[in-house]
């Protein structure tokens, strides 16, 4: 993989052999008003493979996932999935937002929202028929939510929310998963609900990107990493790329040295 | 005939042709805006159909000055519509403009938006009440709402209208639902977020013109908002919500005409308000679901069960109770005298609760990832969530550590 490789001038990648890779982003630059909030990042995500999204908080991790997926407007740049432009891949990927992007009192039941992960395939105008209701269902059994099926959003532990929207993801049927800081906030038995769905997906050959907060738990979880802030500092696999001198030039002085050696790096 | 005779003939459509044709334009017209309004309320903008609809005031007024000044006498119902549905687009057009190009917020826009059309409105309604042929306009009439003298092309045109803004809503439930609930996700699924929420403002812009006549432009944000405010209250679905919104809007709209027919004196947007604000009422009010009478019974019935399961516990523990709530609720139970010393069943019901509470400890520790410790609302008998083996097995690892501590008793 990294032999195909190929640092060019100004740290654009030229990744010959990954040309159908599930993402492949050339400088993409998002910004909020005319300051950066991403600036001219690339990455290139390998099929099959897990990655965690690294970086301080406002350092731009969930803006570079939106932007690759066009949920907020690029300034420039240039994103592929799997070769092609988003809007003719889209049915290939899926999306699971942070929690608290929405408003939970919506009138709403666990399985109403898992069903929105099938309007794609439904259609307009087309009613829902119990197969869909089955698929819906097979999706919250395999995050643990069977039995809340008819539960109000509003009445479910965020831990709880969380895994809907992993559920609601999982509906699509998708190769590829981009995650926003999923483990935020959850509990243990979320966290490892959610561990679980996400290496299942990764042993049936699917390709998923994670906004990840917990510097303690990435070797465990995931094989690659992208670390970012603002710009990107460095992107590969977990045992060569996630050094402490990585993560000191990501955090600069945000991460204390002895946060670091706790994390027993190379 | 008295009001009373009057109003029950006119609401079974029996106090002549164009009444009826009235009553049932006014109820197409609240249906379509009771089921376009639940989006906008589920999409938390309410305000933005105020702005549509202040807005369309300096259209009514430059469509009649033109409609006259070719000399029409002004007040023919398709060209106000058109003149409103065109001016109150610009209006809309002008809040999204500012909200997106300029730092300001959408409230600010509203309000700017909303004062700068509705003032533009009033000076040409002045104006027109000099004009010599604007004397009998009656276009104040668009403000509040009126249904005396309409005409029955102007009702079947409002009825077909609201008919097909309805059907509108409901092609577009699915993604319009998607876009209210999580915008974001939905831009991923393929949905045009920004054109759903234009056509969702589309469909507030169409219901705001075609109800001028009836409720008038002051007051059909409350047609749009009310009804689905008051289904909020019956279901946790929004299928149904959207149902129930133009169940109320509808029945708002048909009830509210016909009682401003019955007493020429009534204006009819206010009063199609005011019904639609008794639907409200009711069902904040006596909805089983998320009804204030409901909620209050429940959460009475809860502190309740919370009482008598403390003191059943303090019971098994043996020790005293203050709380007076507590004492009633298990004196009337039958499970302590008055003295305060339990009874035989009072024994028998506290000694279950304590090993009920045992169990749920022991499963906790057992099955810390099985969904009925998830949904464990601490008072809920574990027989009634587990199955019988789970029990079986709970009660076994109870029971090895009882015998491990007496073990342990007995050695030391």
């Amino acid at each position: 993989m990294s032999s195909a490789k190929l640092v060019a001038e100004s740290g654009k990648i030229l990744d010959v052999a990954a040309k159908d890779a599930p993402l492949t982003v050339r400088g993409l630059t998002v910004s909020y008003g005319n300051k950066p909030a991403v600036f001219s990042v690339d990455a290139s995500i390998p099929a099959g493979s897990m990655t965690a999204i690294i970086g301080p908080n406002g350092a731009g991790k969930s803006t570079f996932l939106k932007g690759t997926l066009g949920v907020v407007p690029r300034l420039s740049g240039e994103v592929r999935i799997f070769g092609k432009l988003f809007e003719d891949a889209r049915d290939r990927v899926a999306y699971v937002p942070q929690r608290a992007s929405v408003d939970w009192d919506f009138p709403a039941r666990v399985i109403d929202v898992v069903l929105m992960g099938l309007y794609g395939s439904v259609g307009l105008f087309r009613l829902w028929r119990a197969r869909h209701r089955a698929q819906a269902m097979d999706c919250l059994k395999r995050v643990g939510m069977a039995d809340f099926a008819d539960r109000q959003i509003g009445q479910l532990s965020g831990g709880q929310q969380q895994r809907v929207f992993l559920a609601r993801a999982l509906a699509q049927n998708a190769e590829f998963y981009l995650l926003d800081e999923p483990f935020a906030g959850v509990d243990a038995a979320t966290e490892r609900a959610i561990v679980s769905v996400l290496k299942e997906l990764k042993a049936e050959g699917r390709t998923v990107v994670c906004v990840h907060h917990d510097l303690s738990t990435v070797a465990e979880y995931f094989d690659r990493v992208l670390l970012i802030n603002v710009r990107r500092i460095a992107e590969g696999p977990v045992d060569t790329t996630f050094t402490a001198e990585n993560l000191q030039e990501t955090y600069g002085g945000r991460l204390a040295a002895t946060h670091i050696d706790e994390l027993h790096l190379a | 005939m008295g009001f009373v005779d009057y109003f029950i003939s006119a609401l079974f459509l029996q106090a002549g042709y164009n009444s009826a044709l009235v009553a049932i334009g006014a109820g197409l017209l609240g249906l379509s805006a009771g089921s376009a309004g639940a989006f906008i309320f589920l999409r938390k903008r309410a305000l933005v159909s105020d702005a549509i609809s202040h807005a369309t005031l300096p259209g009514v007024g430059l469509a009649f000055i033109i409609m006259v000044a070719f000399g029409s006498d002004g007040r023919w119902l398709p060209g106000l519509i058109l003149g409103s549905a065109i001016s109150s687009a610009i209006g809309l057009l002008m809040v999204e403009w500012i909200t997106r190009k300029t730092r300001l917020t959408e409230d600010a826009a509203i309000g700017a938006v909303l004062s700068v059309f509705f003032g533009f409105g009033i000076v040409l309604l002045t104006v027109i009440q000099t004009m010599s042929s604007g004397r009998q306009a009656g276009l104040e009439n668009f403000l509040l709402g009126s249904t005396a003298g309409m005409l029955i092309s102007e009702a079947t045109t409002i009825a077909i209208a609201g008919a097909l803004a309805a059907a509108f809503v409901f092609l577009l439930r699915r993604p319009m639902t998607l876009v209210a609930f999580d915008p974001e996700y939905a831009a991923t699924t393929g949905v045009n977020v920004r054109n759903i929420d234009l056509a969702m403002m589309g469909l507030a812009l169409i219901v705001t013109v075609i109800g001028l006549k009836i409720v008038g432009l002051i007051l059909i944000v409350a047609l749009l908002i009310i009804p689905p405010v008051a289904a909020r209250f019956w279901t946790n679905q929004v299928g149904k919500m959207i149902g129930i919104a133009a169940v109320i809007g509808g029945l708002s709209g048909y009830i509210g005409a016909v009682l401003s027919a019955a007493e020429a004196s009534l204006p009819t947007g206010p009063i199609i308000v005011l019904v639609a604000f008794g639907f409200f009422l009711i069902s904040a009010l006596f909805s089983p679901l998320r009804g204030g009478l409901a909620s209050a019974l429940r959460h009475q019935r809860f502190q309740r069960r919370v009482h008598r399961r403390q003191g059943l516990l303090s019971l098994a523990r043996r020790e005293p109770i203050y709380d007076g709530l507590t004492i009633r609720i298990l004196r009337r139970a039958g499970m302590i005298r008055a003295d305060g010393v339990a009874t035989a069943r009072g024994r028998i019901a506290a000694e279950k609760a304590a090993h009920d509470e045992a169990r749920w400890a022991m499963a906790r520790r057992m099955l810390p990832d099985d969904s009925a410790i998830e949904r464990y609302d601490g008072l809920t008998p574990i027989e009634r969530m587990m199955t019988p083996d789970q029990i079986a097995e709970i009660d076994r690892m109870i029971l090895s550590a009882q015998n491990a501590q007496a073990q342990q008793g007995a050695t030391t």
